[in-house]
């Protein structure tokens, strides 16, 4: 039940994203995609802490890049 | 020509900015280009923020961090990053509540602390301060490729972890793709308080016996790769893919954990821990896991912006041969309120199926032959949500000032239960709220 409403939510936002076409953007037509709110992270820090946390609570971790460091999280 | 493209800009965006922006995009910007007009003497940017996360009744952290950022020349940086974590309180031991008090010996061997009846078992001697240092260097190697290069260290009173980073961005077709690929290596050094025991053997009684080592420290090296493609869609919207795999090899058991020895023989005692009360019998074993672990992740990204408004979303599905797999979904919906104020609700949903090796306790009839064995709860099947709102408020054009605030639930279902077990919780849920403040600006 929990797998099937995850890949629900999955698809909806795979729908909600993909519904536009690729376009070519000009360099002169970034000044959105510029904007540091567009950013892929555009929190570093709080990526961070956040994600010190779920390494420490959960089983999972990375996907979005290498490095970082390792801790004892006991 | 960029005049006649005049009528595609935004309304209110001067052709002058245009100008700025295309300029630093083809300087070197990629497909997540941030715009930096280069100037002659660029300051130092600092990115700081003060965590505090708090578990009921258990860990409670509290994290001051701070980032410093400058533009050395065209698109190369230099990035520093310093954090303290300073925690208390307790941490779940691992072992079951019982309908009576259960007496455990601390790791260090040199004390015991009492758990109440019907409570679950939390090692109250968990204290550590951390301190972490990341340092990067990114360098553009030609018009469209770039370089990361990271290094990093932490230490803590028995961890010391010590790492480096290289990842590589090629950008193409028209800098609207960019593919990129990473490496990290890390190498840790485990000292535990008491020395590392061996796995699966006995928790030795306070008044005698002793705890059976492997050895007083250990280590473990983890390697991970990244293999990722950003793609602009469109004006507004950008995505990601990324391909990750992690392995891990060495000491990967957590030295303090222990497992509770279940007697599972029908009689007075059924359910119970074996040899209760007793002075000559361990009722505890330390848990061992196996000594390496290989991961792999799918993770996606989209940001979108409406309007105003930005959308920050992400799914990522990792898998691993302990025979964990998760779901993980995050997302983000950045809303302007106006006047450079904005809020940024936050929501994110975890659920991760069981390692092999979990099991809440051992069975005393087959305690003696089981080869790994965990019931670190965040090993098992679980589910963590967590929701929260952040404010925002730009206070010039180059400082921000945010505060968040966020609850954190961690659940799991009840494992299967027998006699004395039965009316015990063995997996209550995990509470914690997390609250931070930030700050950045230019010096």
């Amino acid at each position: 039940m929990t797998t099937m409403i995850t890949t629900l939510c999955f698809s909806a936002i795979i729908t909600l994203a993909t519904g536009c076409s690729v376009q070519t953007v000009q360099p002169w037509e970034r000044d959105i995609l510029a904007q540091k709110k567009m950013q892929l992270n555009p929190a570093p820090l709080e990526t961070y802490l956040d994600e010190h946390i779920y390494y420490s609570k959960e089983a999972s971790s990375g996907g979005s890049g290498v490095g970082g460091g390792g801790c004892g999280c006991n | 020509m960029q005049l006649k493209r005049r009528h595609s800009l935004k309304k209110g965006v001067s052709i002058r900015n245009a100008l700025t922006t295309a300029t630093c995009t083809l300087l070197g910007g990629g497909a997540s280009a941030q715009a930096s007009a280069t100037e002659v003497a660029t300051p130092w940017e600092f990115d700081s923020a003060l965590l505090y996360y708090s578990e009921t009744d258990r860990v409670t952290a509290i994290e001051p961090v701070i980032k410093m950022r400058k533009e050395l020349n065209d698109n190369e940086f230099i990035n520093f990053r310093i954090v303290v974590d300073s925690l208390t309180g307790s941490s779940a031991s691992g072992a079951v509540p019982m309908p009576f008090a259960q007496t455990f010996t601390q790791p260090s061997g040199n004390k015991t602390y009492t758990t109440n009846a019907n409570e679950t078992p939390l090692d109250p001697s968990f204290k550590d301060t951390r301190v972490a240092l990341n340092a990067e260097w990114e360098k553009p190697l030609s018009r469209t490729l770039k370089s990361n290069l990271g290094a990093n260290i932490s230490k803590e009173y028995d961890y010391t972890s010590l790492g480096a980073s290289a990842s590589f961005s090629q950008d193409v077709n028209a800098r609207n793709t960019t593919l990129t690929g990473g490496i990290s290596l890390s190498y840790d050094i485990i000292e535990p308080v008491g020395g590392v025991p061996l796995g699966l053997t006995e928790m030795p009684d306070f008044a005698d016996g002793e705890k059976i080592l492997e050895d007083s420290d250990d280590t473990k090296t983890v390697v991970d790769l990244l293999f990722g493609v950003t793609q602009v869609i469109n004006r507004k919207t950008l995505m990601q893919l990324n391909y990750t795999y992690g392995s891990s090899r060495g000491y990967l058991t957590d030295p303090y954990k222990i497992l509770s020895i279940i007697d599972d023989t029908v009689g007075a005692n059924f359910g119970e821990i074996i040899n209760q009360g007793a002075n000559d019998g361990a009722s505890y074993r330390y848990e061992a896991r196996p000594d390496s672990r290989a991961g792999q992740s799918l993770y996606w990204k989209v940001v979108h912006q409406f309007e105003e408004d930005v959308i920050n979303a992400s799914y990522r599905y990792y898998w691993d041969d302990w025979g964990i797999s998760s779901h993980t979904i995050d997302m983000r919906y950045r809303y302007q309120i106006g006047g450079g104020h904005y809020l940024q609700p936050h929501l994110r949903y975890y659920v991760q199926s069981e390692a092999d090796f979990y099991t809440p306790y051992l069975l005393d009839s087959n305690n003696t032959t089981v080869k790994e064995a965990s019931s670190d709860y965040r090993l098992g099947d679980m589910t963590t949500t967590t929701i929260g709102l952040l404010y925002g408020v730009a206070l010039t054009a180059s400082s921000e000032f945010t505060f968040r605030g966020e609850l954190m639930t961690q659940s799991g279902d009840e494992p299967s239960k027998f006699g004395a077990l039965s009316n015990q919780t063995l997996f209550p849920d995990v509470d914690a709220i997390i609250v931070q403040i930030g700050y950045s600006f230019q010096f």
